[in-house]
């Protein structure tokens, strides 16, 4: 079964308040899906639905073939989930901890021992595992419930903001982690820092108000930047209105801007195809030097902006 | 099963990794001495018994059980661990049991170490022992109904001062429904049937027949229903409110 999660109309309201309204999508094996969206767009509920915490309202959702509404138990065994904020009980030791949680998933002796070390080791927690979780720095109780969370190396990783509260190497760390571990397991992981989604993401979700809003790679994301293929230039010994008034004559130029701090201009593509061949031929044909010439990516802050504001993309991806 | 132990385990351990257990063996101790030798008149009775300190019990955990049972679901709420908790392989069910034989080991060694009390009235006299044990039997029975009011009042809130308010209160109930002044309010307008109903509620009716040696099947059931219907209602309480 490559199917892991499969979630199905899932919503939740809390009276007037939809918190998550019909939600449908599921992840297959080898999948990282970061889920995206505004603070209370409801990625924590459809997790903790998923998980088993929450009750739906309606819908359900199936991991590795398990409703978690007739079999939460098999559910529960066949993920690990870092809750946000990462909770753990703040008078143990990350070695006591993580002995509880190997318990409980059934491990016992050499095998407990070795998910243990090794959960330790891959979360890099272990020159902590003796002091109380509660004296640990905030990116060490993150790293904790990580370790909680792979511990039994199950096949669907529910991760909520794994990498909030880290420093940019931490980050990197847990990227590289999730990474190594993304082969042969189906994971979700939410998160508002845009920059994770090309980092581990094979595909992103972006939810808000309760609802999907887009389902993509992350590129098919940042296709729908104006950015996207858009072309900053700026040519030796020009005026740069001079460029742009060029470059607007071009087919497929649909807008340009002067860019600040004497960069050079910006020409944004018709529809987001791209047209940096035929910028270049038009510049080197009136006999410029080209200064500098780059090709942007997409933005996928204002793709975010765009899809989680009012002012929807219709008909977009 | 098994989780059921490890629960139990993990949160026994909790008591000790904070200063929470000592401090409570000690005034648990200390109160029971105090209470003992000079509300209950040790010395001056004469008998060869525990008596005076047993009878002081019901009072006692009324005001320090709630101090154990606060705890043990409104932090897991507050801390929010009670997800990590919930989404473990493991039933409420098992949560619920684990959580409240740890805080009842818990409550029963600190009823244990009051064993020089026991040594004492044997230097002194020749108590019958057997009255002495069942005092013990059915004060840990007592001790088990109190914290499993606590637990489930515990899992009302995120407040633990709530929940040991709370707590206290719905436990002296238990314990004054069997007195004069709270029959009275009751027999001016309710039917006499209710009243003994009331009455036969209090724990004072029934850990007192045991206190002294008898141990009456009926007051042992007493119980053990009512620490099975409130853990009952806590997972009850627990499942509907945890993601509160």
């Amino acid at each position: 079964m490559t199917l892991r999660i499969e979630i199905d109309n899932l919503a939740k309201h809390f009276g007037e308040i939809k918190a998550v309204d019909g939600v449908s999508f599921s992840v297959r094996k080898g999948e990282v899906l970061g889920f995206l969206g505004p603070n209370g767009a409801g990625k924590s509920t459809t997790m903790k639905m998923l998980t088993g915490f929450l009750t739906p309202t309606y819908g359900t959702a199936r991991l590795c073939g398990f409703d978690v509404l007739q079999n939460p138990i098999e559910v529960k065994k066949n993920m690990g989930y870092l809750p946000e904020g990462a909770p753990a009980y703040a008078e143990m030791t990350p070695d006591s901890f993580l002995r509880f949680i190997a318990d409980i998933r059934g491990l016992s002796g050499a095998d407990k021992l070795r998910a243990v070390a090794s959960a330790a080791e891959r979360a890099r927690i272990k020159q902590v595992m003796f002091q109380p979780i509660e004296t640990l720095s905030k990116g060490y109780k993150r790293r904790v419930g990580l370790a909680q969370a792979i511990l039994h190396n199950p096949p669907v990783l529910v991760l909520d903001e794994p990498t909030d509260g880290l420093d940019p190497n931490q980050k990197h760390e847990v990227r590289n982690l999730i990474n190594e571990m993304a082969e042969d397991k189906a994971i979700i992981i939410s998160t508002h820092i845009l920059e994770e989604v090309h980092a581990i993401c094979t595909r992103a979700l972006v939810i808000a108000n309760g609802k999907i809003k887009v389902d993509g790679t992350p590129t098919e994301l940042e296709a729908m930047s104006r950015y996207y293929n858009a072309v900053s230039v700026k040519v030796v010994g020009v005026e740069s209105e001079k460029v742009m008034a060029l470059l607007n004559g071009l087919d497929k130029v649909s807008e340009t801007e002067l860019l600040q701090l004497d960069a050079g201009c910006r020409a944004y593509p018709v529809s987001g195809q791209a047209m940096v061949a035929e910028l270049s031929q038009a510049i080197r044909s009136q006999g410029w030097e080209i200064a500098t010439l780059h090709v942007e990516q997409g933005h996928l802050d204002e793709v975010f902006r765009n899809v989680t504001t009012d002012q929807a993309m219709q008909g977009a991806a | 099963m098994q989780n059921i132990w490890f629960i139990m385990k993990r949160e026994f351990n909790g008591y000790f990794a904070t200063p929470v257990a000592y401090v409570f063996i000690i005034i648990f101790l200390l109160l029971a001495g105090f209470s003992t030798f000079f509300v209950g008149n040790f010395f001056e009775r004469g008998e060869a018994d525990l008596y005076p300190f047993f009878s002081m019990h019901p009072w006692l955990y009324v005001l320090l059980i709630p101090a154990i049972s606060m705890r043990l679901w409104s932090e897991e709420r507050k801390t929010g661990s009670i997800e990590l908790l919930m989404t473990l392989p493991i039933s409420v069910f098992e949560a619920v049991l684990g959580k409240f034989l740890a805080a009842w080991a818990f409550t029963g060694l600190a009823l244990l170490l009051s064993f020089p009390l026991w040594i004492t009235v044997n230097y002194l006299g020749d108590p019958d022992n057997g009255v002495i044990l069942a005092g013990y039997v059915g004060s840990l029975l007592m001790a088990g109904g109190f914290l499993a009011i606590g637990g489930c009042i515990s899992a009302l809130t995120k407040n633990q001062v709530i929940a040991f308010v709370l707590s206290l209160v719905v436990s002296l109930i238990f314990v004054l429904s069997g007195y004069g002044i709270v029959l009275d309010f009751f027999s001016g307008w309710a039917p006499k049937a209710l009243v003994e109903a009331i009455s036969s509620f209090s724990f004072l009716t029934h850990f007192d027949a045991i206190s002294k040696g008898v141990i009456d099947m009926r007051d042992v059931f007493y119980f053990v229903s009512l620490i099975a219907i409130w853990l009952f209602a806590n997972a009850i309480v627990v499942n509907s409110r945890k993601a509160d």
